[in-house]
C-alpha cells in the first residue's frame, strides 16, 4: 500500500524538453550535410528532355557533368546564341574536354575509375551535330559510360 | 529589498526552451533550400573509338532493324516513314519474331538495331527515339524474367540471372556517324 500511495503522491512532471534542441540539431545537421549548394552556376540554359527508360546514378563522385546549350540571356553577348559545352563553370570547347576528364579522374581511387560516368546534360532543343562532336571526343577519350540526363515523363507519346 | 530581488532573478540559468524554436527555424530553412539532387537519365555504353567505320553489309537484310531520322526530325524505319509511338512495339515485334515472318530477325541473338540520324535532328527527338529503343529491350527483358523467375527485370536481380536474361536477348544498338544535311543551330 504505502509503495503506491508514495508513487501517486508525487506530481506527475512534466517531459522535459531539455533534449529537444540535441533532436533538433541532429536532423538540422543532416540536412545540413545532404545540401548541396549548386557547385557550378549554369551559364547556360538547359533543359533536359523527358524519358522513360531512366536509370539512377548513385554515386555522385563518380559522375562529371557536361552541359550542352544555348548561352542564357545575359551571356549573349559575350558567348553568341548558337549551343556551346560548359564544363565545370566555363564555358570550353570540345577540345577541353580530354582535360577536364582527367582532372576528375585523378581525384578519385584507382579502383573507382573505371566506374566514372559522365552525364551530358543537354537540352532538348540543341541540335545532334554537338551532342555528336562531344560523343566522339568521349569515345576518342575511352570514357565511354555516359548517361543522357532526362526527366521522368508520365504521358504517353504522340 | 527590491535590489535583492532582481539579484536573485540573475541567478537563474538561461531558458533554453527557444533553443528548439531557433534549431526548427534553421531546420525548416535548410529543408526547404535542399534539393536532394538525383540525376537520372538513359545510361548508355559508348563503343570505344575505332578508326574504321563497322561492316554491316555482311548482315543479313533480315537482321537489321534501321532508323534513320533526318533533320526534319522524321522517322525511316526500314525505308518506310514511321511515328515514334509505334517504334516500341514494331522494334519489340522485329526481335522476338513471333509469328517467325521471313522478313524479320531470325532470333532475339542475330536481332541489330541500327540508328542513323543527322547533325541537324534536335537532340529531344533522338533521345526519345533511343527511349523507345532502349524501352522495347528493357519490356522484353521484363516479359522473360517475369516468365523465368516470376519477377521483372531490375538490378538487384542475382548478377546470374540477369546475365542469363541478357545473353538470351543481347541488347545490339549500333549508332552509326550522322549524317550531314540538316541545318545545325
Amino acid at each position: 500500500m504505502s509503495k503506491f500511495s508514495k508513487k501517486r503522491g508525487k506530481a506527475s512532471p512534466a517531459i522535459s524538453t531539455a533534449s529537444l534542441p540535441d533532436i533538433i540539431f541532429m536532423l538540422l545537421f543532416f540536412f545540413m550535410m545532404v545540401t548541396v549548394l549548386r557547385d557550378s552556376d549554369l551559364k547556360l540554359q538547359v533543359n533536359t528532355p523527358e524519358a522513360t527508360q531512366l536509370t539512377k546514378l548513385d554515386e555522385k563522385s563518380l559522375v562529371n557533368y557536361i552541359y550542352i546549350g544555348r548561352p542564357t540571356q545575359q551571356y549573349q553577348s559575350v558567348y553568341g546564341t548558337s549551343p556551346r559545352i560548359q564544363l565545370g563553370d566555363k564555358i570550353s570547347t570540345v577540345d577541353d574536354i580530354p582535360l577536364f576528364l582527367e582532372q576528375h579522374k585523378v581525384k578519385l581511387p584507382e579502383a573507382k575509375r573505371s566506374r566514372i560516368t559522365s552525364s551530358l546534360r543537354v537540352d532538348g532543343e540543341v541540335t545532334m551535330g554537338i551532342v555528336q562532336d562531344v560523343k566522339t571526343k568521349l569515345r576518342k577519350s575511352n570514357q565511354l559510360k555516359i548517361n543522357y540526363s532526362a526527366g521522368k515523363r508520365t504521358g504517353n507519346l504522340d | 529589498m527590491a535590489k535583492t530581488k532582481t539579484r536573485d532573478r540573475m541567478n537563474n540559468e538561461i531558458n533554453a526552451g527557444s533553443m528548439a524554436d531557433i534549431a526548427f527555424l534553421l531546420l525548416i530553412f535548410f529543408l526547404v533550400t535542399t534539393t536532394i539532387a538525383e540525376d537520372k537519365g538513359i545510361l548508355v555504353k559508348l563503343p570505344p573509338w575505332s578508326d574504321e567505320e563497322p561492316d554491316i553489309t555482311r548482315l543479313k537484310e533480315r537482321n537489321v532493324f534501321s532508323v534513320l531520322v533526318n533533320a526534319q526530325n522524321q522517322l525511316l524505319v526500314r525505308e518506310e516513314p514511321a511515328r515514334i509511338g509505334e517504334l516500341r512495339e514494331r522494334a519489340k515485334e522485329f526481335i522476338m519474331n513471333p509469328t517467325k515472318r521471313p522478313d524479320l530477325a531470325e532470333g532475339p541473338r542475330n536481332a541489330i538495331i541500327s540508328l542513323k540520324n543527322d547533325r541537324g535532328t534536335d537532340y529531344d527527338t533522338y533521345l526519345a527515339v533511343y527511349n523507345e529503343l532502349k524501352g522495347a529491350y528493357d519490356d522484353l527483358w521484363d516479359e522473360l524474367s517475369q516468365r523465368r523467375y516470376g519477377q521483372p527485370y531490375s538490378e538487384e536481380m542475382p548478377f546470374a540471372q540477369r546475365k542469363a536474361i541478357r545473353d538470351e536477348i543481347p541488347m545490339v544498338l549500333s549508332e552509326a556517324e550522322p549524317t550531314n544535311f540538316g541545318e545545325e543551330q
